[in-house]
Formats: C-alpha cells, structure tokens, sequence
C-alpha cells in the first residue's frame, strides 16, 4: 500500500491533469461540466492520501538515468510538507470552484499537473527526480499565470516567471554535473560528501535554484509580475507550491549548504535581506494582491535564513505556517478581487466588513502575519530568529527588522479592510472587471480552514510539539526562551499600533519609486540581461547572414568568376598555345617552300651559302 | 532481416515510378509500406541482442567490391538501431501528413521512399563505402525534395544545399579513403577498423584524416561555422522534406562522430577534442542566439536544429577528454547524445509538420502576421506548444532526458562546458516569445481564418509527441539499447 500510495500521490493527479487538459481541447464545454469535479476530486483523493503516506513513510525508487534513479519517499521533513500541499491544495480548487472563469478542464488539469510536480518536488530523492518535477512545475506555473491568455500581458508575465525562474534551475543542471564530477552521485542525501571543489559548484548551484524559485533576491521580480495570474493560482503558487518549494529544497538540502562552508551564509543573508528589503516593499504597495506577493518573498526569507542556518525544524514550521496565512489571504484577495472587481487597497476600504465570515478569516491571517501571540507566524518565525542569534547577531537583526516590517504591512492591510466602510464605496470598485457582488459558499468553505491554520499551526514550533518536530525532521537550533517570546511578541503589536496610529493621521506616505516597484529589479533585468541578450542576438544573426552566409554565397560568385578565368586561360593560353603552335607550323611550312624555286642557279647559291656556313662552324667549334 | 528493411521501400518506390499507379493509391502505398517499415524496425529492436562490445547486431555480410575488401555489410547496435527506429517514426508521421498532398503525390511517394531506404540504408551500414553511397544518395533525394516540392526560391535552396553538403561528402571519402590506405590490410569495413583503429600514434595523418572526416560531418551535421545552408533548405523545403532533413538527414553527422570518428580515429580524436568542444559550445550559443533574433518561425526552428546538435557535439567532444575516473561521466554524455538524435528527431520532425500545416493555410511563416491562434485553432495551438516546451528540454519529454545526461557528463568530464546550459535559458526564451507571438493575444492577421487541424496533420504529430513523452517519463526503454553502446564508444575512444 506505502510504495503504490506514493507513487500513486505524483502519477494520479499527473494523468489526470494530462486528461483533463486533453479533454478540454475538445470544444463544446462538456469538459469543462466534469472537470472541476474531477479536479477537486483528484484533489481531495491526494488530501487523503497524504496523511497515511506521510505516517507510514514509504520510498520507492525506479531505475532512471545512468547513476541517478527516479527516487520519491517521505522521510520527516516530507512528512510534515506533503499533507500541507495536499490539503492548501484541495483547498484552493475548491475556492476555485466557486469562480466562473475557473470552471474549466483546462485550469482544473494545469492545476492538477502543478501539483503532482509540487507533490514530486517534496518526495524527490534524486537530483534528476528533482530537477524533473522542479521544472514541470515551472511550466505549469506558466500556463496558469497566462491563464488568460487573450491577454498578452498575462502571457508575458508566465513568461518572466518561466525564464526567470529557469534561468536559476540553471544551477540545478551544473550542481548534477559536479556531483558526478565530485563522485557523490545523483541522491540528494549524498551531495555533502562530494568531492573537493566539486562540492562549491554543487552548493553554489542548489542556492542558484532555490533562490530562483523561492523569489528571493534579485529574482523577486517575476513574483510581482506572477500577479497577473488568476487569484487562485497565486494561493497556491505563494504558499505551498513553486515558491514554497523554493525555500523546501534549500531545507532539505541544508547539509550540503553546510559542508560546503560558504553556501550557508550565502543562503542566510540572502534570506535575510529578502525580508527587509522586501518587507519594505510590500509596506510601499497599493495593491493588496502586490503586497501579498512582496510579503510571501520576505516570509520566505525567513525560511531561507532557516536553511543557511540549519535550523530545519523551524524552517519547516514557517514554511507550513506561512502556507496556511498566505493560501487564505490571496484567497480572500480573489474573492473579494471576483465579488467587488478592484484589488487596490484603497478601493478595498472596509471591504472585509461586508462579509463578516471573509473579514474574520483575513483578520486571523493578517495577524498571523504580523506576528502577534498566540498566532502561528509568531512561533515559527521566533524559532528561526532564536537560530539566527546564534549564529551572527547582525543576522538576528536583519530579521527582527523583517519581523517589525511584516508587522506594519499586515497592519496596513488590517488598518484599511477594517476601516469603516465609505458610503460611496461602491464608486472605487469595478476597476478590474465588473464585481459579482457575491461570495461563493465554496471559497468560504475554503478559507476556514486556512484561518484555523493561520491561528493554530504556531504549534509546531512551541512545546510540547516543538520538541516533536525537531525529532522528526532533525536539524540543529536552539528553542527560543519564553523572554524572546514575549519581547518579539511586544515588538510585533507595538509596531502594529505605531503604522495603525500613523495611518489614523491620515499623512498620505510617499514612498520611493524604488520601494514601490520592486527595487526596480525587473527594469534591472531588462537592461542587464534581456536587452543585452537581444541585441547581441540580432547583432550575431546579421554576421551570420552577412558574413558565414555571405562568404558561402560568395565564393559562388568566386567559383563562377575562377571558372570564367580559367576559361579564357583554357581559351588565349593553352588553346592559344595549341593554335600557335599550328599557325607556326604553317608559317614555317610557308618559309620551307620559299627557297624551292626551281631555278638551278639559286640551289648552288644555296648550296654555296650553306658550305660556308657549315665552314664557319667548323673553324669556330674547333 | 534489416537488408528488408532497407530494400522494401526501394522496391515499392520503384514500382511506384511505373506511370500506371494512381494518385490515390500511392499515397495509401506511401503509408502502408512507411507503417510496414516501422512494424520491421520493432521486429527488428526485438530481434536484437546486446552484441559483445565492438560487435553489432542482426548482421549480415555479402562479398561486393572484394578487390578493396568492401562488402555489403549491415547490422546494429545501441546506436544506430534508435535512430533506425526514429527514422521509421518519422518516415510514417510525414506519409500520413503527405495524404492530401496534391503535387505529382506518386513522383512524391516513390521519392520519399527512396529516401527513406537511403536514410535506413546508412543507419545499418557496417561499411564505409556502403555508407557513402547511402550519404550521396539522401543528398540526391533531399535535393529532389526540396527543388521538386518547394516553395519560394526553393531551387536556389535546393542547389545550395545539395553543393554544400556534397562538397562536404567529398571531405568525408576523402577521409575514408585515407582510413583504408592507413589500415593493414587495407580495408572499409568498419566493424575491423573499429577494432584495429589504423594511424595510431601518428599524429599529423591521423589528424589530416580526422580533419576531413570531421569537415564532412560537421558540414551535415550541421555545426558552426558551416550551418547556413540549413535555414534556407527549411525554410523553402516542403513540410516533410523539413521533417525528414531535420528528423534524420542531420543524425547521419552526429552519427558518423560516434560511428566513424571517435572509435576509427581514437588518438586523432583526443588530440582534437578540444576543438570539437569549442565547436560544439559554439554552435549551442550561436544557434539559440540567432535563432533568438529570427522573425520567420521556420528559420527560427532551423536555427534551434543548430543549437541542438551542438550539445551532440559537446558530448561526443567531452568523451575524448580522458581523466581517471570519469568513464561513466563520458559515458553518460554519449548516451545523452544519442538520446538526444533521437529526442530532436522526433521533436524537430513535429514542429516542422506543424510549420508546414501552417503555410498550408496562410503560405506564410512570418511570426508578426499571426496573434491568438489558439482562438482559432486550439488543438493547432496545443500541439504546437508541447512540441516547443519539449524542444525547450521540458522534463516528461524526451529533450529532458537527452539534455540533462548530455549536461551532466559534460560537466563533470570538462567543466567548462557549463557554459552551454545557457543555452537552454535562450532556447526557452525564444519558443516562449515565438508562443506567445503567434497563439497569444487577440486573435489578428492571418490567424483569423485559420482553421484548426485535421487528423490526417495531428495524427502525425501526436504520434511522434507520444512517443517523446514516452521517452521522457521511461527512459530506460531506450538507454537500456544505448548504455551499452555508449560505454563501448567511450572505450574504444579511451584507447
């Protein structure tokens, strides 16, 4: 039952993706009837068997490659990750089902690819097991980001986020090289013991690609860019998938980064820069879904510290946590996006008012987020903090500071949804598209349990159950004392109350262009990369076509030009040669007739002249 | 058993010629005997037996020119027996698609026959002179193709490609005749040259002869700087002729490296192995670059041809850079070039069936004229987009496969050669923009009358994208035929 199960949690929802997708081709819309059917099915099927397989713990392993099987199996860290990924999952296609331009086979059938390849991201072993899933579920995400794809500017915003992400994924392909290089194989449990220089370019490239995926620094662009997928996707996309598994790898991966003694620290500044500077971005924001996604690239920040500092066990809990908070709130951001057609802040005021249900459920996230006690993100991101004082005190600070700035931009948030509902509200909505006005019972269905998440799954990280995590999925860092606790806690509401206080003084902040489009990253990336690229593109096609092409067509011309050369030699010189010698001939047959007069006196005159002649030669030559 | 294989179509197509058969009936015989081909391809796969390392499968050896010791001698291993069997697949996807063709379709049929058993034909030779024949014969029939059932300034295309690559198959006797002047006894049979490789330890011959062997190949293959004959042949070659000069006709280059080159020539090929990694990494970048900057969609997919076969050409370059410990890394790398004939085969052959459906409808390939196709034709816009993420090295497809172990042996045999997974980022790069272009957006241009394939086009297509994804998600059907093989390559290179 383990190993079929197992595998049964990747093929089941890959074949049934690929059905759907290939039924929806089919025009007519039958599809379509029993593709969200089949899609939250599939889905709920998964949710279920996860919990057995994450209990029971199975692996199986196939032959694959040369020196890399296909290897999936549970150990603790997968034990925890798997049934959240399973469980957001089902959630978010059920929320899906409540949308009318989602109840089609073809998004029930890229979801469903999406997540067998999130699935196989958590079981994989091997790197070409990894690698696999990795970069199907970077694919997907591109299909389901131009999910409109009559809208070009969807389409080109998969785009980025395929390419930026791939070029990451780069990482994975040259860590696989150096780690038959270094002779640890293909497993990923024996990447630490690679050898010799080999080992830097395997860590090097594991952090190429986490960093990628998990939309940290400089990558953080396609995140913003990633919003232009439906809402759904994004709840999904930011907290237990692609992004997620950003953050998971570097987790599981995390002895390597230390045997390898740089990529850790690499790891953890990256993190911990990520949720400064990306906190202060998702304070800039307008948009709620914008400063949603800047805030899922910092919370993954403190994941990604986690790994660099081998504390798994927080990392983990985080990771789980913050899925929980950040499914529901790009959830309720969809609803209220489909229900009142704007998603700019502003124009949200008092939204979380009109559904009461909604509004509580975003509350319990947002606070979650902000890091008050007793709530989820609270515990977990305090664990990692506690793991970061150990290692470097300016890394501890780096992240307290990431702490307080997730505290005032879930406090924006909360100040604005909460804020009494203006009377001509209904004039800011329906800049998007026309609001419904109505909230489907399935995404309310959806987002209860996700708040009770947001609420409860602090647990993880504090006694009595800490102490279980840490035995299961290992990995060192120390507890976070109760004073910590208590003072981050303190910090957090305090620093909620300043940003609601300042807010209340209704001083309208400017913030810096920098802040408010992403560090400009994109815009980087464009002129670094991009443009340079192009250009030396074009500029090669023309050589190739001027110069490689020319030269061929040329020596056409040449060959052609050589051969009338030659032809005229053939021509005036050997045939001229030839003629010569013919004319020649003729012309001293012509002199050889001349002394043939017929007259006898002329002969002895010849005769005469030719003893003489010969007289001479005879006196010379001796 | 593979003699059948190579003179059943030769045979139809010269019945095909008699004046007396039907329009109608010879295409259905086109698609009979293609299908027939690849049914004798499977006997063939499972007829074979792992031969002891050096020797081939299914062989058989007839006297023929005995005065150079020259035979009719065929058979097969794990390298030539895959892309035997792509070559059926890909002959049958272009005879389906040729149903409806209305431009002299018996002339057509016997053609691509004869092509066919002219593509098999080289595939199984175990002779260097048979080979050759083989070579100069798809040549002749591809040149035929191309002037006969082009469009646009196809006799133009049509001489180029046949005075480019012939020249380079002059290159190429060259080479094989300085290999049967250097052996004792002087031979072309390439199973004893294999095994007493001539001009060891002489340097500047075995590097005069390596040369032009390389210079033949490299032409065909076709690898920077000697590539430009390859984007007008595609882009005014009929659909299959695409098909078949992408699917196949380029395999016979790669083939040759891992066939003639590397086991005939061991020390030349050390020696110059650098060389033919720079060469490689050089066509990877280049080709994914230009293709990057093309405008008509066609060219474009025969400039990823360029880049594709680069990474052939860094595999097989990276296995004659010999360092202990790194025979299974080489290994892997040519295991992963042959994957990848294979792979690009039958990739590169559906995206130019569905370029050709394409100028069916518009007679045009330029990417700026079209916009929202999917609206119009959504099973068009699907094919056509697998086809491209497959080409881009998506894994659950066979590029995947191929791409990765290429990669991964490279690397670790030469670590230089990491520079080529750029590539990939650009080959990505472009398939999306072109995707994008051409099937995104509101529906505009030319696409807005154009109607969605018929069986007959995405049967074909389909077909070869089944057996990709069959590649991609089991692999070791194939590399359990190729391991083998590629170990013995790396040996006989290693010696």
């Amino acid at each position: 039952m383990g190993p079929v199960a197992l595998v049964a949690l990747v093929v089941l929802p890959a074949v049934m993706g690929a059905a759907l997708l290939l039924a929806g081709l089919h025009r007519g819309g039958q599809a379509d009837r029993f593709g969200v059917h089949l899609g939250v099915g599939t889905a709920a099927l998964l949710a279920t068997l996860s919990v057995p397989v994450a209990i029971s713990r199975p692996a199986v392993s196939m032959p694959f490659l040369a020196g890399g099987d296909l290897g999936l199996a549970v150990d603790g860290l997968a034990a925890l990750v798997l049934p959240t990924v399973a469980v957001v999952s089902l959630l978010v296609l059920l929320a899906a089902a409540g949308s009318s331009e989602l109840r089609t086979a073809r998004f029930h059938g890229l979801m469903l690819l999406f997540v067998a390849a999130a699935l196989m991201t958590v079981l994989a072993t091997t790197l070409p097991a990894l690698l696999m899933s990795w970069e199907v579920m970077g694919a997907t995400s591109y299909a389901l980001i131009g999910y409109h794809w009559r809208d070009q500017v969807g389409i080109s915003s998969g785009t980025t986020a395929f390419l930026t992400t791939r070029a990451g994924d780069l990482g994975l392909y040259v860590a696989a090289g150096a780690a038959l290089g270094g002779g640890a194989g293909l497993a990923l449990a024996d990447l630490p013991s690679t050898q010799g220089r080999w080992l830097d370019v395997v860590a090097g490239g594991l952090v190429l690609a986490a960093l990628g995926k998990a939309a940290q620094l400089p990558f953080s662009f396609w995140l913003s860019r990633a919003m232009h997928g439906p809402s759904p996707v994004s709840a999904l996309l930011h907290s237990a998938a692609m992004v997620a598994m950003g953050g998971y790898l570097l987790l599981r991966v995390s002895p390597t980064l230390a045997a390898s003694g740089w990529a850790d620290d690499v790891a953890a500044w990256a993190g911990a820069l990520t949720a400064v500077l990306l906190g202060l971005v998702a304070l800039a924001q307008s948009d709620f879904k914008q400063l949603l996604a800047a805030s899922t690239a910092a919370q993954l920040g403190f994941v990604v510290l986690a790994a660099g500092l081998g504390a798994t066990a927080a990392g983990t809990s985080h990771l789980v946590a913050h899925a929980a908070v950040k499914a529901g709130l790009f959830l309720a951001a969809g609803v209220w996006l489909e229900a009142l057609g704007t998603r700019r802040l502003t124009a949200l005021t008092g939204a979380a008012r009109i559904w009461p249900l909604v509004g509580a459920c975003v509350a319990a996230a947002l606070l979650s987020l902000a890091g008050l006690a007793p709530l989820a993100l609270w515990a977990t991101k305090d664990a990692v903090l506690a793991a970061a004082w150990d290692r470097s005190p300016l890394l501890y600070v780096a992240g307290l500071i990431g702490a307080l700035l997730s505290a005032a931009y879930a406090g924006k948030a909360l100040v604005v949804l909460f804020s009494r509902l203006p009377s001509d509200a209904e004039a800011a909505w329906d800049d998007d598209r026309p609001g419904t006005r109505t909230v489907p019972i399935a995404a309310r269905l959806a987002l209860v349990p996700l708040a009770v998440g947001a609420v409860a799954l602090g647990a993880l990280a504090l006694p009595p159950y800490a102490e279980g995590v840490h035995d299961l999925i290992g990995g060192g860092g120390p507890e976070p004392s109760l004073r910590e606790l208590l003072v981050s806690a303190a910090l957090a509401l305090t620093a909620l109350l300043a940003t609601a206080a300042l807010m209340a003084r209704r001083s309208a902040v400017r913030w810096p262009g920098a802040l408010s489009n992403w560090l400009f990253l994109e815009a980087a990336a464009h002129r670094l990369v991009v443009g340079p690229t192009v250009r030396l593109a074009e500029a090669l096609a023309r050589v190739d076509d001027r110069l490689l092409d020319g030269v061929v067509e040329r020596s056409a011309g040449w060959t052609q030009r050589l051969a009338a050369a030659v032809a005229r030699a053939d021509d005036r010189g050997i045939d001229g040669v030839v003629r010569g010698v013919a004319s020649g001939a003729r012309g001293l047959g012509r002199l050889a007739q001349r002394p043939q007069t017929g007259q006898l006196h002329q002969y002895y005159l010849q005769a005469v002249a030719v003893l003489a002649l010969a007289l001479v030669v005879l006196v010379l030559v001796r | 058993m593979l003699s059948v294989l190579v003179f059943l179509p030769l045979l139809v197509s010269a019945v095909l010629l008699t004046p007396r058969v039907g329009d109608r009936l010879a295409r259905r015989v086109f698609v009979a005997t293609a299908a027939i081909e690849v049914l004798l391809a499977g006997f063939a796969w499972a007829a074979y037996e792992t031969p002891k390392p050096g020797g081939l499968g299914l062989e058989q050896q007839v006297s023929w020119i005995p005065g150079v010791r020259s035979s009719y001698h065929v058979g097969v291993d794990g390298l030539s027996l895959p892309l035997v069997v792509m070559t059926a697949l890909v002959f049958l996807a272009c005879a389906v698609h040729a149903l409806r063709e209305q431009q002299r379709p018996r002339l057509q049929a016997a053609l691509f026959l004869f092509l066919e058993a002219s593509c098999l034909g080289l595939f199984v030779s175990a002779d260097l002179i048979l080979f050759f024949v083989f070579f100069d014969l798809s040549i002749v029939a591809m040149y035929l193709s191309i002037s006969g059932w082009g469009h646009g300034d196809n006799a133009r295309s049509a001489l180029k490609f046949f005075l480019y690559t012939f020249l380079g198959s002059l290159a190429l006797l060259l080479g094989f005749v300085g290999l049967y002047v250097a052996a004792d006894p002087h031979t072309f049979d390439m199973v004893e040259l294999a095994a007493n490789p001539p001009l060891q330890g002489q340097g500047l011959a075995g590097g005069l002869v390596l040369g032009a062997v390389f210079l033949g190949l490299a032409v065909k293959t076709p690898t920077f700087p000697f590539h430009t004959w390859l984007p007008p042949a595609h882009s005014d070659a009929p659909a299959i002729g695409s098909a078949v000069l992408a699917g196949v006709l380029l395999k016979m280059g790669t083939y040759g490296f891992v066939r003639i080159a590397m086991p005939m020539l061991p020390d030349a090929w050390q020696a110059w192995a650098p060389v033919v990694i720079v060469v490689g990494v050089v066509s990877v970048l280049w080709g994914a670059l230009v293709a990057l900057a093309q405008t008509d969609l066609k060219r474009m997919i025969a400039y990823t041809s360029v880049n594709h076969m680069g990474y052939v050409v860094i595999a097989v370059g990276a296995a004659g850079v010999l360092a202990d410990g790194t025979a299974e890394a080489r290994g892997v790398a040519v295991t992963g070039a042959v994957t990848q004939m294979v792979s690009h085969g039958l990739l590169t052959a559906a995206l130019f069936l569905l370029a050709g459906s394409m100028f069916e409808r518009t007679g045009s390939y330029d990417i700026s004229r079209y916009g929202g196709l999917a609206a119009s034709a959504p099973r068009y816009a699907a094919l056509f987009s697998v086809a491209a993420f497959g080409s881009l090295g998506l894994p659950a497809l066979s590029g995947f496969i191929a791409e990765f172990q290429i990669f991964a042996g490279s690397i670790a045999a030469v670590p230089a050669t990491a520079v080529a997974v750029l590539g990939i980022l650009i080959t990505a790069a472009l398939f999306l923009r072109a995707l994008q272009r051409v099937f995104t957006g509101p529906t505009s241009g030319l696409s807005v009358s154009f109607c969605d394939v018929s069986a007959r086009e995405w049967a074909p297509v389909a077909m070869l994208l089944l057996v990709s994804v069959l590649i991609g998600v089991l692999p070791r059907l194939l590399l359990d035929l190729i391991e083998p093989a590629a170990a013995a390559v790396v040996a006989l290179v290693g010696r």
